[in-house]
């Protein structure tokens, strides 16, 4: 029988007035096993572990509950506290009160009730509890950053720069990222490839940064300090040892039908390509499904013009399996889609377009080598309309319920850029609200509107209507006016909302990081650990964790680089004893459990089994606890209930719930 | 029949099989019985009829302990069963000789005294007519209307696994497997549970469907086992006629190849094969069509993942 001690937190006033934590102590100690109990306000404070350690050793105690906030809080201090007191800390249990009690009741009575409940099952389990010991893993010195945009750069630097080795695994032919489509920044208005480029550069002349282009990663297994991925290095079609980067290939290719992706489809590129012109690597890659000689097997002309001979039709898609110790999540965003928005006529008409294509049409290098034309028919717009929140706090199904943070900053950068430089264009703003936070952000936006006379109206467009002399008439509403309004304008330009990068679900899934309604990577804690995936050794760099400015980006960057650096810096990471364990008795070896094993812990070897004096060769199952990380799952799917969880046992769950249900 | 037993003969006489695993007559003419054959003498018992429905895949987890080779009938669906158990390692190929038989669809004794037939002594077919000898006088039936309810379902002529094969076979499918679970799912959930409440209070805990379920084939079963609060004998109440059922289901969900022995040995006529449909029905919808024990590679979807997986809120919404 286990000797129990009881101790019930109040947490200042957090679980003190909601629950009578005097009588949680009362109930608990006519509770079996229940040797000590005791209530104190702060059990986290010094004084309060030490009142642990007292009773520990004046009631011999072999087993703790402590009835406090969350385990994810304090599970560790009191583990901790207990180790110190000479108890085993996996002894130790805590009864969450405080977030899934008091903080949800308002009655104190149901509260207390919840309490007494919560505080019977921790004992109740601890009462089947036995010492576990943790054992080592070790830790691969190298990092994958997943996404080569300006926050996997930026922390693949910042990690390469401590010492090191970094993978960049960049999807599209160039690293960059949405930076590398932006003209001018904001508040500053440098041009974005001035600030960028020198960071790209830099990733590829680093001697602890490897880049891994038009690849993608294709299967991740291990767990923190040791993960194996397998990264798809799509076929190139070009040698990238021997291209020297003319660009004649690009030049005389014969197929430029394609919608350049750079160019956010405005512009068409060849089938041989470099995304632009500062790419990194400035190898261009073969388009396969839109090469002539691919579809048909005749052309050949890259082939026949290449000086270098760096042309390779037969190129295969390579995979390399590399070992890490650290992943980050850097995968960034793209504009929604605007199919179900047909009041803004963005797919009539040619002259509404999204800011992100204005970034290209404002470019030198864009599809109007910088010159501000409407795209129908290349004239010169006067009246200029931009509309805010297009499908950002957007309650409807279609669009999106968040702000998407950036429009209202990037929008005062286009007005106010137009009106510098066309100053006989006008330019009107429609917003629901105005939104600068951020240093030198408002001072920012009082400027377009002050010196730069860009008109702002407190309210949203209905519509966009295309007129026949190819005109746009606007529909909108001036709250402040209280009046409707109608106007004309020659082009229209849409803050669309930004969403997470399509393949982000994929890659969340392999790393079993979890993600959001939004599929927004979720962080660890939302202040206090919010650079880490609540999966251990994965950690979120940009706006895959939610949408963010550059300043905001490469901020984080370079917390979750700190973050990885500080995985990477140890030697050994003290593995969790709680790991599933076969009853070679029950085990049937019928394999199930392997198959749905994540971390591929389980194997099975043929051994004798001595069952009761019987003796039988039997293929059973092995848990190789280095690699079990203790999810559970082999313990549910096994038919026969021969997989348990150490710690968490078919037994300790039972006896919890009987224990809530009594 | 002759066939099988001159096969059976020629392979334990050159010793490349030690035994043969077939079906012997029982007590009753209609009621054969699986059995284990060493020698020539023990195959003159051994018999292969319209009646010999029990599926004999299991028998060779125990056949597999045994020293040699095993030689065993399996009719086409019986082929299924064997596939998933040596997917789960249950059954050694090496230690199996499979001989494919034909089969036309075995028929139900059960149906046939539902049709009012008594003091039966002899039961012969003569093509889709059987003629029956009772104490009472001679009587003749429908084949088709005596077929097992798994054979209304057949899966097909096929043998998905075998060394070698003997005789015709004959699909004889004339329903939709689902059609019964679709009337189940069409009912209110006060309906559903009426009806589930009035078929498993009949139970009266033989143990029978679990026996003869190749897919419950646990070393230990939890039933069994006093590891487990589940453990029991009988059942004491409504929930645990319930529980005992409703478990069985879960633990054979993507496993059972819906071989429909379950429901032809229960002795109380229970449809426990209703359970097992449905979640195959389920699987099927949520995962895409799967047979457990088309082969013995195929991970199955309840323990696999592919990024097409139906995400947890669809099968909650579907309820």
């Amino acid at each position: 029988m286990q000797r129990i001690g009881v101790f019930v937190c109040h947490c200042g006033s957090n679980i003190a007035a909601t629950v009578d934590v005097e009588k949680v102590v009362e109930y608990a100690k006519l509770e079996p096993g229940v040797v000590h109990a005791e209530d104190y306000q702060y059990m986290c404070s010094e004084a309060g572990q030490m009142k642990i350690a007292e009773a520990v050793k004046d009631k011999n105690l072999t087993g703790i509950v402590v009835c406090s906030c969350s385990p994810r809080m304090h599970e560790t201090t009191f583990r901790n506290a207990a180790k110190r007191a000479g108890i085993n800390p996996y002894m130790v249990e805590i009864a969450n009160i405080r977030e899934h009690c008091s903080w949800i009741h308002k009655d104190i009575e149901e509260g207390t009730e919840k309490a007494v409940i919560l505080a019977r099952a921790a004992i109740a389990k601890v009462n089947l509890n036995a010492p576990l010991e943790p054992g080592e893993s070790r830790v691969t010195k190298r990092a994958l950053v997943i996404g080569g945009g300006i926050a996997g750069i930026q922390t693949a630097l910042d990690i390469a720069d401590a010492g090191y080795e970094v993978d960049i695994v960049e999807k599209t032919p160039s690293i960059g990222g949405r930076m590398s489509q932006l003209d001018k920044t904001f508040p500053t208005l440098d041009c974005s490839a001035c600030i960028l480029t020198p960071k790209m550069v830099e990733a590829a002349a680093h001697e602890k940064v490897n880049i891994y282009t038009y690849s993608e990663v294709d299967k991740v297994s291990g767990f923190v300090g040791d993960f194996t991925v397998d990264i798809k290095k799509k076929a190139r079609s070009v040698d990238m040892d021997k291209c020297t980067g003319c660009g004649v290939c690009s030049e005389k290719c014969p197929m430029k039908k394609t919608p350049s992706e750079f160019n956010r489809g405005l512009e068409n590129r060849s089938a041989i390509y470099t995304p632009f012109a500062q790419a990194i690597p400035n190898v261009p890659v073969i388009d396969r499904e839109n090469c002539i000689m691919f579809k048909t097997g005749k052309c050949g002309v890259c082939s026949k013009v290449c000086q270098a001979g760096a042309i390779d039709y037969e190129q295969q898609d390579e995979i390399i399996t590399e070992n890490y110790g650290a992943i980050v999540v850097a995968t960034g965003f793209d504009t929604i889609k605007l199919d179900d928005f047909d009041e803004y006529a963005y797919n009539q008409s040619k002259d509404v377009i999204t800011s992100l294509e204005l970034e290209r049409v404002m470019n030198a290098a864009g599809p109007t080598k910088g010159h501000l034309e409407r795209l129908s028919d290349g004239k010169a717009p006067k009246e200029i309309v931009f509309i805010q929140c297009v499908g950002s706090r957007d309650v409807t199904c279609r669009g999106k319920e968040y702000c998407s943070k950036i429009c209202c900053m990037y929008t005062a950068k286009h007005a106010m850029l137009i009106r510098d430089k066309y100053p006989d264009v006008n330019v009107t703003v429609f917003y629901i609200d105005v939104r600068t936070p951020g240093k030198n952000f408002d001072e920012f936006y009082r400027r377009a509107v002050e010196e730069y006379q860009v008109n702002y109206i407190k309210g949203q467009v209905g519509k966009v209507m295309p007129q026949a002399d190819g005109k746009l008439l606007v529909q909108g509403v001036d709250l402040l006016d209280n009046r409707q309004i109608l106007k004309e304008a020659d082009m229209v330009v849409l803050a669309t909302a930004i969403e997470p990068e399509a393949g982000v679900r994929k890659i969340a899934t392999m790393l079993t990081a979890s993600i959001d309604t939004n599929d927004f990577l979720t962080e660890a804690h939302p202040k206090l650990r919010p650079v880490e995936s609540p999966t251990a050794g994965v950690f979120l760099s940009g706006v895959c964790q939610g949408p963010k400015d550059i300043p905001e980006t490469v901020a984080q960057a370079g917390a979750a680089a700190v973050k990885a650096i500080g995985l990477l810096a140890k030697d050994k990471l003290m593995t969790n004893p709680c790991t599933a364990k076969a009853d070679e008795l029950l085990c049937n070896g019928c394999s199930t459990c392997a198959n749905v094993c994540p971390y591929g812990a389980i194997t099975y070897e043929e051994k004798e089994i001595n069952d009761h004096g019987i003796r039988e060769n039997r293929r059973v199952a092995a848990v190789n606890t280095a690699l079990c990380q203790g999810c559970g799952a082999c313990t549910v799917t096994c038919p026969s209930g021969a997989m348990d969880l150490q710690g968490f046992s078919n037994r300790q769950i039972l006896a919890e719930v009987d224990a809530i249900c009594r | 029949m002759q066939e099988l037993i001159n096969k059976s003969k020629e392979l334990l006489a050159s010793g490349s099989i030690n035994r043969v695993l077939g079906w012997k007559a029982g007590d009753l003419s209609y009621n054969p019985e699986p059995a284990f054959f060493t020698s020539e003498e023990e195959l003159a018992d051994f018999i292969y009829d319209d009646f010999c429905a029990a599926n004999l895949s299991k028998f060779m987890i125990e056949a597999a302990k045994k020293e040699g080779k095993t030689l065993v009938f399996l009719k086409p669906c019986d082929t299924y069963s064997f596939n998933q158990l040596l997917k789960e390692h249950r059954v050694d190929r090496e230690k199996a000789y499979i001989v494919g038989v034909g089969c036309s669809g075995k028929l139900s004794t059960t149906k046939i005294k539902e049709q009012g037939v008594k003091g039966i002594t002899k039961i012969t077919t003569n093509g889709d007519t059987l003629e029956i000898a009772t104490l009472y006088g001679d009587k003749s039936l429908n084949r088709s209307d005596v077929l097992l309810e798994r054979c209304h379902v057949c899966k097909g002529k096929e043998h998905r696994i075998y060394d070698e094969l003997i005789g015709e076979s004959k699909e004889t499918s004339d329903r939709d497997k689902f059609k019964e679970v679709e009337m189940l799912e069409k009912m209110s959930p006060e309906e559903k549970f009426a009806f589930f409440q009035q078929e498993l209070s009949k139970c009266i805990r033989c143990n029978a469907c679990r026996n003869v379920c190749p897919a419950c084939s646990c070393r230990k079963c939890v039933f069994d086992s006093d590891k487990f609060d589940s453990a029991q004998k009988l059942n004491a109440n409504s929930f645990e006629e319930k529980m005992f059922h409703i478990i069985r289901a879960f633990h054979v969900a993507g496993r059972c190849t819906d071989c429909g022995e379950c429901s032809r040995v229960c002795p109380e006529g229970i449809p426990l094969h209703l359970f097992n449909r449905k979640f195959i029905k389920d699987i099927d919808e949520l995962y895409g069509e799967f047979r457990a024990g088309e082969d013995a590679e195929t991970v199955g979807p309840l323990t696999s993942f592919t990024f097409d997986d139906a995400e947890p809120q669809e099968a909650v919404e579907r309820g």
